[in-house]
């Protein structure tokens, strides 16, 4: 007896029960389904923690003025500016830094045409495009020379550009901020929510210099609100921070004793906080998952089991009209597996199905992997296979007689 | 194959076609008895005989002589304990588990009481499978199943189920399926057990044109001496030893008045 025979055997031994092959095939696609399930949905919430620390920047410090105390009474951090270019400068040629963004804040009213709107508006370099990842939609960022003329340029940010522009291409066009006239160079790429809820796209960015003589008409000329600094490699962080503190207490003339007039402070820990919050998740769904698979794998191994009696009788038949062993154990190889891919093909569709329903209802993001998929089949196929052919390995070693009269 | 020397010269000078020989067969089973020990039960006691080819021969005895565990081992479906079993020139004990399947399949047909077709395939399919398992394609295995059937009479049934077939027919399938693979040698354990007398005549008539036109060598396991008298010879167990082997007188008879 052929290969192809025996494929043909195990079909129309499929087809003949039908209910047993639903049954045992229920259990694979119920397993298969709930992790691919479960473990997009986790993968999903990882990715997206995983991108909004990503769209702050790569081994980012953030450097702010110290507080101060006047007479007893303490006032918050930044209630000094302690903070100067000079300062930023410096720190971007320590050997442990990449580079350093200083920045200046404060709210602006924007107009174009009809349309206005309040926004958070910074200050900065060229530099603090690169080193907080943003990406430029349209048009190109502002340029050194624009820095050292104070030009009146700027970069909008998605939201910002929308509530001037509506579906308009802003880039070219020309908006007054505080009643001054901008040209508008570039547009940002949307980055969406920051871990902390803001909208990060809400925005417009010009020069820092333009922002200190034009717009905040800062007191003291050169002092900035705070800087990031971007450290050379996620290993040099707290290099890069010792290193930052060393310098600007030097660069601000602090004696032994006296307290720190900045604090710099790691954002990477945040972000490593919230991404092992979404690894927990994605751990619990996946326990959860594997104990659907657990159920479904109990399900074709309790289905398998029962049609023993019937199937001890059938190998004795099929021994005493001249199969050998090798011939029924392919047969019965050969069932388990079809099961098990059929199951697993439908459970794969029904798992991202059933992701696709949950992304569309719940707007939550899904991520489907091969790894996953991979897992849930291989684990299910393992448990099907076994329990499909470890009863037809028992019966086939009876002899005939005993298998024909098996109870 | 070599023959060995405890085989007596006398068996092969008598029987120079000899298609079964049988010597000191015997058969024990253990049983768990009391206080953990296993008790032996024997089945079968040195049992010798000889079969030509062409016989029909009937084995008859009360239930637990032992006559279908003797069946079962001369099928190659059990083995024996010890002794001797020659099928034609094999010795069924040096063959192994592959081999003894290809003689199931190839030499010897099998008959059971309880039929034993396999219900969820029609009886066309049932049929054809001993061919499938001698690597016969299944269009040519069909077409050979589907002769078989005429032959019996139940080409109009062949796509029916089992389950769809009374008695008679289904064992008139199981014997379609015996003689698939044109075995010199047909076993059948009660084929008559669980049909009615006219079913019973039936399917003795069968096996007796199989016997006189085809000259298939047959052994059949009864316990009614109506259809033990189809038989040329008899075997009689008692306690798991022969105590009766002799030719019998009425076959002619019997078979002339089944036809009627």
């Amino acid at each position: 007896m052929n290969l192809l025979t025996i494929t043909s055997e195990a079909v129309r031994a499929l087809q003949a029960n039908r209910l047993r092959t639903l049954l045992t095939m229920l259990g694979m696609i119920i397993g298969v389904a709930a992790v691919v399930l479960m473990l997009s949905i986790g993968q999903g919430a990882q990715t997206k923690i995983n991108d909004a620390i990503a769209s702050m920047g790569s081994n980012l410090l953030i450097v702010t003025p110290g507080a101060t105390s006047a007479g007893g009474l303490r006032f918050g951090s930044g209630s000094i500016k302690t903070l100067t270019m000079q300062d930023a400068q410096a720190i971007a040629e320590l050997s442990t830094v990449t580079a350093s963004a200083p920045v200046v804040s404060g709210t602006a009213q924007l107009n174009y045409g009809a349309n206005n709107w309040s926004t958070f508006l910074s200050g900065v370099t060229p530099d603090y495009f690169s080193i907080s990842n943003w990406q430029i939609q349209a048009g190109e960022i502002f340029t050194e020379s624009d820095l050292r003329a104070g030009a009146r340029v700027t970069v909008l940010g998605a939201v910002s550009a929308k509530n001037l522009f509506g579906d308009e291409d802003p880039v070219g066009e020309t908006i007054r901020i505080a009643d001054r006239p901008f040209t508008v160079v570039g547009l940002l790429a949307a980055k969406g929510q920051a871990l902390d809820g803001r909208d990060q796209d809400d925005r417009v960015l010009v020069p820092l210099t333009t922002a200190q003589r034009q717009i905040l008409g800062n007191q003291f000329p050169g002092v900035v609100n705070f800087m990031l600094v971007q450290a050379a490699s996620a290993d040099s962080m707290e290099a890069a921070q010792q290193d930052i503190t060393d310098l600007l207490r030097q660069r601000h003339r602090l004696f032994d004793g006296v307290e720190n007039d900045f604090t710099v402070s790691n954002l990477t820990a945040l972000a490593s906080v919230a991404s092992s919050a979404a690894k927990i998740m994605s751990w619990m769904l996946g326990a959860i998952a594997s104990i659907s698979l657990l159920v479904g794998g109990i399900g074709i191994m309790n289905i398998m089991l029962v049609s023993v009696t019937e199937r001890t009788r059938e190998i004795g038949i099929r021994m005493a009209i001249g199969a050998n062993r090798r011939m029924i154990l392919t047969q019965f190889l050969l069932e388990a597996m079809m099961i098990c891919i059929l199951g697993a093909l439908i459970g794969i569709l029904l798992g991202m199905g059933g992701a696709w329903l949950v992304s569309e209802i719940a707007g939550i993001q899904i991520v489907i992997t091969l790894g996953m998929i991979i897992l849930a089949v291989s684990f299910a196929s393992i448990i099907g296979i076994f329990f499909g052919i470890y009863p037809a390995r028992k019966a086939s070693s009876l002899k005939p007689v005993e298998a024909l009269h098996h109870e | 194959m070599n023959t060995p020397a405890v085989l007596s010269d006398q068996i092969d000078a008598a029987n120079p076609t000899a298609i079964i020989r049988v010597e000191n067969l015997c058969k024990s089973y253990y049983l768990d008895g009391a206080n953990g020990k296993s008790v032996e039960l024997r089945v079968l006691i040195d049992i010798n005989f000889s079969i030509t080819s062409g016989e029909f021969v009937a084995i008859m005895g009360h239930s637990g002589s032992g006559k279908s565990t003797l069946m079962n081992v001369l099928g190659c479906l059990d083995s024996p304990s010890s002794g001797h079993y020659w099928l034609g020139q094999q010795d069924v004990a040096t063959l192994s588990n592959d081999a003894l399947a290809s003689v199931r399949n190839r030499q010897i047909g099998f008959v059971f009481q309880g039929f034993n077709l396999l219900r969820r395939m029609t009886a066309l399919d049932n049929v054809a499978a001993p061919l499938l398992y001698a690597g016969i394609s299944r269009k040519a295995a069909r077409q050979r199943a589907m002769s078989l059937l005429e032959q019996t009479g139940l080409d109009s049934f062949a796509m029916h189920h089992p389950n769809q077939l009374s008695g008679g027919q289904q064992q008139r399938v199981a014997i379609s399926r015996a003689l698939v693979n044109q075995p010199q040698l047909i076993l059948a354990d009660e084929p008559t057990g669980n049909l009615d007398t006219q079913t019973s005549h039936e399917i003795m008539l069968l096996f007796d044109r199989l016997n006189r036109e085809s000259g298939i060598t047959i052994m059949i396991v009864t316990h009614e001496d109506d259809i033990a008298a189809c038989a040329s010879r008899l075997i009689r167990l008692k306690d798991g030893r022969i105590i009766e082997d002799a030719a019998t007188r009425h076959r002619q008879n019997h078979a002339m008045a089944a036809r009627q």
